[in-house]
């Protein structure tokens, strides 16, 4: 309250492509790499500003290709690094994100999801789930991926973020769409960590690179057959101990609302209107798409009687819950495209009609078991 | 074949190559893989005894291209890191910029730097970076099978041009080293040959160069080495040597492009700032506003719900600004806030919206579709376009100055303000977003403030004009000003306020 002096504050307002910088840049990223490209050109923006203010590397790329493979320069170098892109971007990052993966190089890459195929357009959508969730480049990898469904997540999630890549050693996705990337909120600002040291195997001119040496080549075809059961090997313990989900109302409900992103928030809202309209509904939200929380829909299953899942796509996260849960109980799909969000009257008015509730004009009988 | 070149070894293998070759699979150690005459062998001695001579073996980071020196790890007793096919450069660039004592050296054939990587290359010579660049140049892909380069000379046949290369169909050779020279920003650049013994000993010479401008920090070197390939060309080394001499030298003439180092400061890069105080001072945002205690709630019943705000007008109208401007009030007493603008192409030019919602509770759903609490028109589209979702009571405030009076039913608080008029009075039509936040604020005190609230508002407008301009000082005396001038006019109205129509 007493002013006069310059006072700091840690609450601010942001968007969520400017907390996700912020937060990197709390974390210790070192280098920022990237090409403009709505609706994620604001983490260049900001990227631009702040990392030269912090003496750190910013740096625009002549092209996403180009973005990328600096990235695994500056991760080679033992730095903390990351880009930014969108659907059209990442398809054009997919090789560099191989030869991450095939090196094993940590290294963080934002992706603010748009409209596709193609051109597509600037709207939000959450269509790059396939091509971030199940590898996506050449070879048989996989990436970590993080969805943050707010600004503070974006912000938070960047820490979390470079701690697993350098942890498995591995890219990790911070993986949202345009709302999530677009809007504004409040957020607190965590602490900056120390610098982190040149990890050993890193090639740093000043710690002896020489025995060093960072490659994805395998010529004989044992030596290449070793290397991918290892990163298999990774992967499942990845599985074992990263999942995360978000329950909200899941124990006793009867239906259960999934979606990542933006759709988690809208699907927290219908939940709450359809309790109060005396519909058992919960609602579970992966936070981790790989890995998948198998976990949680495992034990969502065993009370559910039906699951909606709700994208921003022609469905493709579906696919996941349904070999979570086994096929055990139907899972339905409610899904915009194009750039069109999901609105929450729109699936508490599926839900209605799952659960035999809607007072839908067809007034047919009611598909499922009546309460 | 690398000990058979006419070089003067000495002492047997250079001292920046392993004794044996222990990361080459199979039985062979002690040889290359590369085939009889190839130039590769004779340019990767050259670079190892430069680096062994400047004694950087420890700050050198070698990048494997992809074709036939993408095994190149196997020889040198240091190394790098394989990059894809062609983006060696933008991996040096990784390298270099996020350590500038590191000793970057791309090594690329001509299909990696000339064909499918040449963006990467040109752009990173461009930029400066300061690094070494080896490009070998024979005139074929070798590792595939001999097919055509973007550097095969006119009428070479290929596997790819088997009748030759044809001008018309496949274009001229890429003459690489004129291309760079053109640029400003790269310091040396020089084109030799491996064709003679002679010329190997230039290529020596413009090596160390190379790797001297790069240990001193002046930027781009390249070298081109005009190489043979005899096996996919079938030749013998002295038809290659003659092939290199007397065609591929004609078409790309030898000599130094380009020499300016001694013009150039070395390279420096700022450190990073990682105390964590400064990190703080830099990244933290300065506390314009005083604000409120963290316990602090407004009284009035109208916050104890969650409202909808949707703002609309044409790009450029501050109606993305306005929204901010609300949003930081509601930061500045403690509401939960999301602010959503309509993003993209409208925002240059065309229509803009955004949407703001205020809770105490967890915002969930930040999309305004329906039924929202307040909306603020800028433009007559936007009048047309909105005013259906404005819900039942809802308020609608107006810039009367180029909107036509609204039907709507009469439920709905309406009040009109000439904003644009008034802001263009003030000085600029860009504070006609002030105006608006001033009828705002009569709205707000006429309907729906209770108790100390309305004192509160019109210092919490204030605070969040100054907390979004903070750092244009002129900008927020402009805006406190349009918004006192919009109360003002709001107010001159009330006793004959606007007809609900």
């Amino acid at each position: 309250m007493n002013n006069t002096t310059v006072v700091h504050t840690n609450k601010l307002l942001l968007k969520g492509n400017e907390a996700v910088v912020y937060g990197a840049l709390l974390a210790g990223c070192e280098c920022f790499f990237g090409y403009p490209i709505t609706p994620a050109s604001e983490i260049a923006h900001t990227a631009a500003e702040y990392f030269p203010k912090l003496g750190r590397v910013f740096l625009q790329a002549e092209s996403e290709t180009a973005a990328i493979n600096m990235v695994l320069g500056a991760s080679a170098a033992g730095r903390r690094v990351m880009t930014a892109s969108s659907g059209l971007g990442i398809s054009l990052k997919q090789e560099g994100v191989s030869y991450l993966a095939g090196s094993e190089l940590p290294a963080v890459i934002v992706d603010i999801m748009r409209g596709g195929p193609g051109l597509g357009n600037i709207g939000p959508e959450q269509s790059d789930y396939n091509q971030v969730v199940k590898g996506g480049g050449h070879g048989n990898y996989k990436c970590i991926v993080i969805a943050p469904n707010s600004a503070q997540e974006m912000c938070d999630f960047a820490f979390w973020a470079f701690d697993m890549a350098d942890k498995y050693l591995l890219p990790v996705y911070i993986l949202t769409d345009g709302v999530v990337g677009q809007m504004l909120e409040l957020v607190s600002l965590p602490d900056p960590i120390p610098r982190k040291p040149v990890p050993k195997w890193a090639l740093d001119g000043r710690y002896n690179p020489r025995t060093n040496m960072i490659t994805s080549i395998y010529l004989e075809h044992d030596d290449l057959e070793r290397r991918n059961i290892l990163l298999q090997e990774k992967y499942a313990e990845i599985m074992k101990h990263e999942q995360i989900a978000e329950e909200y109302l899941t124990e006793d409900a009867e239906i259960i609302i999934s979606g990542h992103g933006i759709v988690s928030r809208l699907a927290q809202t219908a939940v709450e209107e359809l309790r109060e309209k005396g519909i058992k509904a919960g609602s579970l939200r992966p936070v981790t798409l790989f890995p998948f929380p198998v976990k949680a829909f495992k034990k969502a299953a065993k009370t559910a009687k039906q699951f909606l899942c709700v994208e921003m796509s022609n469905g493709q996260m579906i696919d996941d819950i349904k070999l979570s849960i086994e096929c055990s109980r139907p899972v339905h799909l409610l899904n915009r495209m194009g750039g069109n969000v999901p609105t929450v009257d729109s699936i508490v008015a599926k839900c209605l009609e799952l659960t035999g509730s809607g007072k839908s004009g067809k007034s047919k009988a009611p598909r499922g078991k009546k309460k | 074949m690398t000990e058979n070149t006419n070089m003067k070894v000495k002492y047997g293998r250079s001292k920046g190559f392993f004794e044996t070759f222990e990361r080459r699979p199979g039985a062979i150690k002690k040889n290359m893989h590369y085939c009889p005459g190839c130039g590769h062998g004779i340019v990767h001695k050259l670079i190892a005894e430069s680096i062994a001579d400047f004694d950087i073996k420890d700050r050198t980071i070698m990048i494997a291209p992809v074709g036939c020196s993408v095994f190149s790890y196997y020889y040198y007793d240091y190394f790098g890191i394989s990059a894809p096919h062609g983006r060696a450069p933008a991996v040096a660039t990784g390298l270099v910029r996020a350590n500038p004592d590191n000793i970057v050296v791309s090594y690329q054939g001509d299909g990696d730097l000339g064909a499918i990587g040449f963006n990467n290359f040109i752009q990173a010579a461009n930029r400066g970076e300061n690094i070494a660049v080896f490009f070998v140049n024979n005139g074929i892909y070798g590792m595939t099978g001999g097919q055509m380069a973007p550097t095969t000379l006119p009428g070479q046949k290929t596997a790819t041009s088997p009748t030759g290369r044809s001008v018309t169909n496949e274009g001229y050779p890429l003459k690489v080293s004129e291309m760079v020279a053109a640029l400003d920003a790269p310091i040396y650049v020089e084109r030799v040959s491996l064709s003679s013994t002679k010329n190997i000993a230039r290529t020596r010479k413009a090596i160390r160069k190379a790797f001297q401008n790069t240990i001193d920090k002046k930027g781009f070197s390249m070298v081109e080495i005009l190489a043979g390939c005899p096996v996919n060309m079938k030749f013998n080394s002295r038809e290659m040597n003659e092939f290199i001499e007397n065609q591929m030298q004609h078409y790309f003439p030898l000599g130094c492009f380009k020499d300016i180092a001694d013009t150039r400061d070395p390279i420096k890069r700022p450190e990073g700032i990682f105390d964590k105080q400064k990190v703080k001072d830099i990244l933290y945002p300065i506390k314009v506003a005083k604000g409120v205690s963290a316990d602090f709630k407004n009284e009035s019943k109208i916050f104890q719900k969650e409202r909808k705000i949707k703002i609309a007008g044409f790009g450029g109208q501050g109606v993305l600004s306005l929204g901010m401007m609300i949003a930081t009030m509601g930061k500045l007493r403690n509401f939960n806030v999301t602010w959503l603008p309509s993003y993209g192409p409208e925002m240059r030019g065309g229509t803009a919206n955004c949407t703001i919602i205020t809770s105490r509770q967890k915002v969930c759903s930040p999309i305004v579709d329906k039924l929202c609490n307040l909306l603020i028109v800028l433009n007559q589209p936007s009048m047309e376009m909105f005013l259906p979702e404005l819900k039942q009571n809802g308020v609608l405030l107006y810039d009367s100055s180029t909107i036509a009076p609204p039907k709507c039913s009469e439920d709905k608080i309406i009040y009109a303000v000439k904003a644009s008029d008034i802001a263009k009075k003030i000085g600029s039509l860009k504070c006609a977003n002030s105006v608006i936040l001033g009828a705002l604020s009569v709205v707000m005190k006429d309907y729906f403030l209770e108790g100390k609230d309305k004192k509160d508002f019109d210092r919490a407008f204030e605070e969040a004009i100054m907390d979004c301009f903070a750092d244009k000082q002129n900008v927020i005396q402009m805006n406190i000003e349009a918004f006192y001038a919009g109360k003002e006019a709001v107010e001159a109205t009330l006793t004959n306020p606007h007809p609900g129509v």
